[in-house]
């Protein structure tokens, strides 16, 4: 539940549904998420720029001449979240990933670090149900937990400065997939080719959504795309 | 009637197309994006009684140089009639740092989302979110119908020295003995500044609890501290979550001086109530609508 609301900005509030990280509170999160964005896309709620759910918060950004934060925070605390449905699940994805050396840059360190064989870790990751926490950062770029904990690894000290597109990496209990040509910290252990974010797709241009379970599947080379 | 456009003669540095920015969509991981000084924004549109969030090309620091036109412009924060082959040269922004130029009936872009505001890196805006290059057309809407020209007079801009500052979620995370530099010793602007985010250097912010946070989402205006204790303020491009603690947030009514300044420039921040943040924003938007009303025929 929230254990409390406070300012983000002059023009957003940030709900604190505590220090967990986990699916039960994840699920709460969008739950609000999504009561809010309808009683906003019903302009019961006006002025609402945005609404950004992530593993335990919930950000509400809001334009201060037709809302306040004072009356923001009275239409959240007078909700009663275990009455908003959580059961909708999510869609279930299978995402092709190869795992070849030329794409998996961190898999050899990885065998170092976590005492494990490159097949291991492939096998563990492959075993994995995932399920996406929030898409944050970057258009499309998907927080999926949890691992497996034989895969609990940290960041790397030194980020890289160019991350290739459609990198699959891991870092604490997590695992990303990055859309885009980026700086990024975390060990990458394979490529896939799916795209994540399509402006073409102009009424839903995201793949994933929060709640969504991903299962990675592993192909060759001459597969991806 | 032939489709009239514009030639890129010269880009400029960062010459981009913008409007209020791209609203629903930042759960997806899309910024919000937009003008990053609104006010000028919104004044250019007004000046020719276009829509009040038709796209403007933006630029910094060095404009465009658009060939349909008529000589150098002399002086902003007016409009100027055009003729086939003439040339406009936006020169530089000297005082400030982002520029607005709008055209009657506004320019034919494709909007992503509801909004035309340019992403280069996401390759989301008119043409890929490519930022203007050198012979682009940029296609206008309609020729100009209107006789005379307009002009807001007395704009000039200033160099702001201090910001206020409202404490933001993870403000308890900072020493007092820290926090207190933070609102007392100047910050110098750093050249490490885009439409993403303003670094800025100066006495160390001290984090007593962790200098990680799981990533949560941002607004415009949010001050974020890394492990290094350096604080960035991230502005209209910013990444949509972040997980680095944020000591505070820049008031709206003082965002558009803001990201005017130039690097190199010292600045304080000063810690404000929300109270006292809502009545400035209530003064700001007063101050915009004086300024329309103040419009007048040159």
């Amino acid at each position: 539940m929230i254990k409390k609301i406070t300012n983000i900005s002059d023009q957003g509030i940030i709900c604190d549904f505590g220090e967990e990280v986990n699916k039960d509170i994840n699920k709460k999160v969008i739950s609000l998420f999504n009561y809010l964005k309808e009683k906003s896309n019903n302009d019961e709620i006006k002025g609402i720029y945005n609404i950004i759910p992530s593993y335990n918060k919930l950000v509400v950004h809001f334009d201060l001449e037709k809302n306040n934060s004072h009356k923001i925070k009275e239409i959240i605390s007078s909700i009663d979240l275990k009455k908003l449905t959580t059961s909708q699940s999510g869609k279930a994805w299978t995402i092709p990933v190869c795992y070849d050396d030329e794409f998996a840059l961190d898999l050899e360190n990885l065998t170092k670090s976590l005492k494990l064989s490159k097949e291991e870790i492939i096998k563990t990751h492959l075993e994995t149900e995932f399920y996406v926490y929030m898409i944050g950062f970057m258009p499309g770029h998907p927080y999926m937990g949890d691992l497996d904990k034989k895969l609990f690894t940290s960041r790397l000290q030194s980020p890289r400065v160019q991350v290739p597109i459609g990198s699959v990496a891991i870092a604490e209990k997590f695992c990303i997939i990055y859309p885009y040509l980026s700086p990024g910290g975390w060990n990458i252990i394979g490529r896939t080719s799916v795209k994540l974010f399509d402006t073409k797709n102009l009424t839903n241009p995201c793949l994933f959504s929060p709640g969504d379970t991903i299962k990675f599947k592993k192909v060759n080379k001459s597969e991806l795309k | 009637m032939e489709q009239s456009y514009f030639e890129v003669l010269r880009p400029g540095i960062n010459s981009t197309f913008q409007d209020k920015g791209r609203f629903g969509v930042q759960y997806m991981g899309l910024a919000p994006g937009g003008a990053m000084d609104y006010q000028s924004f919104l004044l250019s549109n007004r000046l020719l009684n276009n829509d009040k969030n038709s796209g403007a090309l933006e630029f910094a620091y060095q404009g465009p140089l658009l060939k349909l036109i008529k000589g150098k412009t002399k002086e902003p924060y007016r409009t100027y009639d055009l003729n086939e082959g003439d040339q406009l040269d936006v020169l530089a922004t000297k005082a400030s740092a982002y520029g607005y130029l709008s055209i009657e009936g506004g320019f034919k872009l494709d909007k992503f989302c509801g909004s035309v505001s340019s992403q280069p890196r996401a390759f989301i805006g008119p043409n890929d979110g490519k930022k203007i290059e050198l012979k682009d057309k940029i296609l206008i809407f309609k020729n100009s119908t209107t006789k005379e020209n307009k002009i807001i007079r007395n704009i000039k801009f200033e160099e702001k020295k201090i910001f206020s500052v409202l404490p933001g979620p993870q403000f308890h995370y900072f020493s007092t003995a820290s926090k207190k530099q933070f609102f007392s010793t100047p910050y110098l602007i750093t050249k490490q500044t885009d439409r993403m985010g303003m670094r800025v250097i100066g006495k160390s912010l001290e984090n007593l609890v962790n200098s990680n946070i799981p990533s949560e989402g941002i607004i415009k205006g949010a001050i974020q501290v890394p492990g290094d204790g350096n604080p960035i303020i991230l502005l209209s491009d910013h990444p949509t979550t972040g997980g680095y603690p944020k000591v505070g947030s820049i008031i709206s009514a003082d965002y558009d001086d803001l990201i005017q300044q130039n690097a190199n420039r010292e600045i304080y921040f000063q810690l404000v109530t929300l109270e006292a943040a809502e009545q400035r924003f209530t003064a700001y938007m007063e101050k915009i609508k004086k300024r329309i009303t103040n419009i007048e025929i040159v």
